[in-house]
């Protein structure tokens, strides 16, 4: 590919800094109360987990960063702006790339439109041909129908597209979910490369065997609370007590 | 002279063109009413009301401001839909959350209103606009004789609803449209301003009913109601193209204007049914529509 693949997109300002603090977060759909005060913390450059079984309220708590949810109170600061109060359209415009669960690939549009749809929201977002250098095969595809695509194809079309906005942290909501083990790997390794490059991300994961070498931090949640906070430092002892949590 | 199936050639082109010059207007009235409901859902009930007033405001400009044809053509269309953002602004949104039943009432009660209050001032009875000057007249094609005016009404027309399917399918505005249409939700967690897109689609459908009323101004008798009884018919037409798809409106509004055109020419009892006709035949066999998406 061109040369433009080989000059890579560095994030590393600030590092260390906090880039999201969420604090005594309680997000409604209606009148069900999901989450009853989520409290965490993420740190420029750190990669960490939600974790937790199903229906914990990792989703919600995604969405409610992105104000997608009906009602919420508490408090979420994202480098230092509080969004309680936000727009949902302002929201992403502090630096946030945000990938759904179900991956939200849009049936009418091909895959390049696809890639190119998210506004730019900040300055710095990696180059089309940097993107189509750490995805070769959306480059082959771009011509196709989004939804035409494997799996993981579409995927990687889902990251790969906040990647282009200059979003510097990315809340990614399982990425993994039901694709083939070698797929899995790939965007583990994907995410190694953005990690390297200083981006700060959350990573909402059923496969904790993909998560664990990546993040830096892990949280648990269960009903609509963290109630697990695990450093990967001590990970190997805690090991045990995190599987009977997640019920693995 | 020439016979085509036992018609003499002139009267067949005749009615065939004056069947285009109808689906120019189906085409450019359906198209609209597409645009507003793949971003808002609603069947905008107002549509027909939108036209009359885009005529109403040609004529009403000429009679008291002295504005010509060119300036209307511009001008009406930025004005009308100006005054349907201020009505999807103010109005449809506070609704949008509910049930789109509700959005379709209220259009219709909107139509209502702007059509009882023109009738109250004006009456029923319709004015004529005179036909620019520039497009007067005609040209003999050998065949037929072709009135300047309405070859006008048709390119004008086609090169309206192109450029808009070209904007919807072809750019990046397009592909903001087509996906808030799919999943809005996702388009505000990209940093699109969705709200502000449903008001510039809504203006802008708007827009297109105006334009229709400003061609439509030297062709027809412009009187509040004109409005009202083109909108069944290009109902009918949306229902049998399918809603959702652009170029289907397009296509569907001309086809239907010629098979009323050719009805006219054989058999003239059922000319202002057969548009209704092929909507039943396409309820029974295609409900989505011709061109919809089978849900
Ligand atoms: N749109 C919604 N409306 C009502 N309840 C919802 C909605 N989405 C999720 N929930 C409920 O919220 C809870 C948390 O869901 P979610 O955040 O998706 O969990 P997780 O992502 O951890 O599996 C679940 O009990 C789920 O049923
Ligand atoms: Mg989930």
């Amino acid at each position: 590919m061109s040369q433009a693949a080989e000059t890579l997109t560095e994030y590393h300002d600030l590092d260390g800094a906090e880039m999201l603090r969420v604090s005594d977060l309680h997000a409604f759909y209606g009148e069900s109360h999901i989450l009853h005060g989520v409290d965490f913390d993420v740190k420029r450059g750190e990669l960490v987990t939600l974790l937790g079984r199903n229906g914990a309220g990792r989703s919600t708590t995604l969405k409610s960063i992105m104000n997608m949810v009906g009602h919420r109170t508490g408090s979420i600061v994202i480098n230092g702006n509080e969004t309680l109060g936000m727009k949902p359209h302002r929201i992403p415009r502090l630096g946030i790339g945000y990938c759904p669960e179900e991956r939200g690939i849009f049936a009418s549009l091909d895959v390049e439109e696809n890639l190119l749809l998210p506004p730019t929201v900040r300055s710095g977002g990696m180059g089309i041909d940097e993107i189509y250098a750490m995805f070769p095969n959306l480059y082959e595809r771009r011509h196709s129908q989004g939804t035409r695509l494997s799996g993981g194809e579409q995927q990687m079309l889902a990251m790969a597209r906040i990647l282009r906005t200059g979003a510097r942290l990315l809340l990614l909501d399982e990425i993994t979910e039901g694709l083939a083990p070698v797929i899995v790997q790939t965007l583990g390794e994907v995410l190694v490369k953005l990690k390297e490059r200083g981006m700060t991300i959350v990573l909402v994961e059923q496969n904790f065997r993909f998560a664990a070498p990546l993040a830096d931090r892990h949280f648990v949640m269960e009903h609509g609370r963290i109630i697990e906070e695990i450093s990967a430092a001590e990970l190997p002892s805690r090991r045990e007590h995190l599987n009977s949590l997640l019920g693995v | 002279m020439t016979m085509i199936f036992g018609v003499p050639l002139m009267v067949f082109m005749g009615q065939l063109m004056l069947g285009l010059i109808n689906g120019a207007f189906y085409a450019l009235l359906s198209l609209g009413l597409a645009v507003i409901f793949g971003l808002l859902k609603i069947v905008n009930f107002a549509h027909g009301a939108m036209y009359m007033l885009g005529a109403f405001a040609t004529l009403l400009g000429f009679q008291y401001l002295g504005l010509n044809y060119w300036v209307a053509l511009l001008l009406v269309p930025l004005v009308v839909g100006g005054l349907g953002m201020v009505i999807e602004r103010l109005i449809l949104r506070r609704i949008a959350h509910l049930d789109h039943l509700y959005g379709l009432l209220l259009t219709f009660g909107l139509a209502l209103i702007f059509e009882g209050t023109l009738i109250n001032f004006f009456g029923v009875s319709g004015s004529s606009y005179p036909t620019p000057a520039a497009l007067q007249g005609g040209m003999n094609l050998g065949f037929m004789f072709l009135p300047t005016y309405r070859a006008w009404v048709l390119v004008a027309a086609l090169v309206v609803c192109l450029g808009t399917w070209f904007v919807i399918e072809r750019t990046r505005l397009g592909a903001y449209l087509r996906a808030g249409t799919e999943n809005p939700a996702l388009m505000q967690a990209f940093g699109v301003n969705v709200p502000q897109l449903i008001t510039l689609t809504y203006g802008f459908g708007v827009a297109l009913a105006a334009f229709a009323g400003v061609l439509a101004a030297p062709l027809y008798p412009v009187s509040p109601t004109m409005g009202s009884s083109l909108l069944i018919v290009v109902f009918a037409v949306v229902v049998i193209g399918g809603m959702g798809s652009i170029l289907g409106a397009v296509i569907t509004g001309l086809a239907m204007g010629l098979i009323e055109g050719l009805t006219k020419v054989y058999y003239p009892e059922a000319a202002n049914t057969v548009i209704f006709l092929v909507m039943i035949l396409v309820l029974l066999l295609r409900p989505a529509g011709l061109f919809g998406k089978e849900a």
